[in-house]
């Protein structure tokens, strides 16, 4: 060679070349998409009767159910990419609606002021996650399990002794409702597809975007992937962590605002059970239960996977029952991918 | 103190962990463009001497001058800060993650659009391909996992990292101890390469046979004692073979090899 040629002018040669496909199949998120447009065929065939494909309401229902899903996956998503869980994000959208029921009932609060402090209780349930995870080094799997029993016996406890039942209700007559209602909770057109899917998908571009084009990104990566190492060069593991913790915990309140605001009303077993969906969204869009690896939009497809099979078994008019057969079936299913992608990712070139 | 003071200097370092004494009154010393070796085996307390040099501990006693001025490390972003980089033996690099984003990890380029500040990875990519380059270390794509780069190829971007952030001292934990010999001898290459641009090297490791070819300056570490600092013309390779395995103990040990080289090979190298 006279000149030494660009390196990025001539291609290595022991860089094969990949295909689109091939490359694609490395994402960790492609899964998650392949599987949401497999379910969505399958419920085209059975649940046939509902016309699944054609009619637009039906989307607008199992869309909604998957922002329900969606947008709190989003950051429990993050969360597990920087290595750690988050069991109170379920019961957190019970006390968040709860406690903006009480402020705006009892409190005689404006709805704008009582969702601020809603906002903050949950940002700071977090930063006490967040902290208690930092400095204990215990594993948060304990640690927020902890803080969801503990909020689960105050949801029930305080709303019965507030209203004599298991529910608090009339929260449409707080002052600015209509307003509140408008921008969070209300039908989009007239097949009613909800304002909160566009929180969803909001929300998932900026996690997205916060993941791949921010230092915050590169740090959330470093923290699940190898905290020690990215301790030593400089990354602040620990508040990333607990801003991750914050983000998770803020947004299940955003969440509790918002079916407070749709419902009106807030039962007080609200959100149990929907962490455990949430880390299903999360694995299923490529999320190690390992940390370090992952995506938000594979969450995405995966919340709308789970949400489609919500309502598909019931437009199948299947015993519904099943759903959470399906929902594990699908977990299961996410994993092994999962575990194949990594071996990939971790060897491959 | 010295009237040409040393680019980075440990005086009289000790460390406790407990009731365990982990360094007991150790000193060393570097200059710009010179191989400091600091050799010891296992538990000689050479992982608490570099996490003191490094910034992730501070000494119970003595102190360390950066440039003739005494300075306390609370972090390793301090040591950072002076130009102290230390690459480490699990190489503070996050396998599941590109190499580029490894490279910038903790000191990522960020450009600015509108009103927030983005990470800049079109630079980042570009700036990893040429640093690695001029290094004479080649990579296949900076978008590949760490995870799928030879221990020797992860040792070099590592180095590569840190005299790109401007490392004026670079310590490096046992970058050969893990490689094989031939690979051993590509990283002990890009140390003579580093050292020729400059750059202090502090270069810990078990091996005075690694040590030895690249080292100005050796100093050993014996149960957290120090048993000296010996300059290049001071010592040669048997002494240092020798001080470093504890002298007494390896009169009966040096024995033993002996008698090992011999039966192995009939023409036993030095």
């Amino acid at each position: 060679m006279a000149e030494t040629a660009a390196p990025s002018a001539r291609p290595d040669e022991r860089l094969v070349r990949t295909g689109p496909l091939a490359r694609l199949l490395t994402r960790p998120d492609i899964g998650a998409l392949v599987g949401a447009v497999a379910v969505f065929f399958v419920f085209a065939y059975f649940a046939r009767g509902v016309n699944w494909i054609g009619d637009p309401g039906i989307a607008a229902n199992w869309t909604d159910q998957a922002a329900q899903y969606g947008i709190v996956a989003v950051p429990v998503a993050l969360l597990m990419i920087g290595g750690e869980f988050d069991l109170s994000a379920g019961v957190m959208i019970g006390s968040s609606g709860l406690l903006l029921g009480y402020l705006a009932t009892h409190a005689h609060m404006n709805i704008w002021p009582a969702m601020a402090l809603v906002l903050v209780f949950g940002l700071v349930i977090g930063f006490v996650n967040g902290l208690t995870v930092v400095k204990t080094r215990l594993p948060s799997f304990i640690v927020t399990l902890a803080t969801f029993f503990i909020l689960q016996g105050v949801n029930s406890a305080g709303t019965l002794k507030l209203t004599g039942t298991t529910a608090i209700q009339n929260i449409d007559s707080a002052g600015g409702f209509n307003a509140a209602h408008r921008f969070f909770a209300s039908d989009l057109t007239q097949y009613s597809f909800k304002v909160k899917v566009l929180w969803w998908i909001g929300l998932t571009l900026v996690g997205a975007w916060l993941l791949a084009k921010t230092r915050f990104g590169n740090w959330i990566y470093s923290a699940g992937g190898d905290p020690t190492a990215a301790r030593n060069v400089g990354v602040p593991v620990d508040r990333t962590k607990i801003a991750l913790f914050m983000m998770t915990s803020g947004v299940a309140a955003l969440m509790g605002i918002i079916e407070a605001l749709e419902l009106r009303s807030m039962q007080a077993a609200e959100g149990i059970g929907k962490e455990f969906i949430f880390i299903i969204c999360a694995v299923v869009g490529g999320c190690l239960l390992t940390g370090g690896y992952g995506s938000v939009i594979g969450a995405f497809f995966g919340a709308a996977m789970l949400g489609m099979v919500q309502l598909g078994i019931i437009d199948a008019r299947w015993d519904s029952n099943w759903t959470f057969t399906f929902q594990g079936g699908i977990l299961f299913a996410a994993v092994l991918l999962n575990a194949f992608v990594r071996t990939r990712a971790g060897k491959s070139r | 103190m010295n009237a040409a003071s040393h680019l980075l200097e440990a005086d009289g370092i000790s460390k406790y962990y407990g009731n365990v004494v982990a360094l007991n009154d150790v000193s060393a010393h570097v200059n710009a463009g010179e191989v400091t070796c600091i050799l010891g085996d296992n538990g000689a307390g050479k992982s608490s001497f570099i996490k003191i040099l490094s910034g992730c501990h501070e000494p119970d006693a003595g102190r360390l001058v950066v440039d003739g001025d005494e300075v306390h490390f609370t972090s390793p972003r301090d040591a950072r800060a002076l130009g102290i980089a230390t690459v480490y033996q699990d190489l503070a690099m996050v396998p599941l993650m590109s190499i580029w984003r490894n490279f910038f990890l903790g000191a990522e380029p960020r450009k600015r659009v509108g009103p927030v500040q983005l990470l800049d990875s079109a630079t980042a990519k570009g700036i990893v391909r040429k640093e690695l380059n001029e290094m004479g270390i080649d990579i296949r794509d900076p978008d590949q996992p760490v995870g799928t780069l030879s221990g020797g190829e992860r040792q070099s971007v590592a180095i590569a990292r840190a005299v790109y952030f401007g490392a004026r001292v670079l310590i490096l934990d046992e970058p050969t101890s893990a490689l094989g010999v031939k690979q051993a001898g590509v990283v002990l290459k890009y140390i003579l390469q580093a050292r020729d641009r400059g750059v202090a090297v502090i270069f810990i490791t078990h091996n005075p046979h690694h040590a030895y070819p690249v080292g100005d300056r050796f100093v050993i570490l014996n149960r957290g004692q120090s048993l000296g600092t010996f300059e290049k013309s001071q010592i040669d390779r048997q002494e240092l073979v020798r001080l470093m395995a504890g002298g007494r103990e390896l009169a009966e040990l040096e024995h033993e090899l002996e008698a090992i080289q011999a039966e192995v090979s009939p023409d036993p190298s030095k």
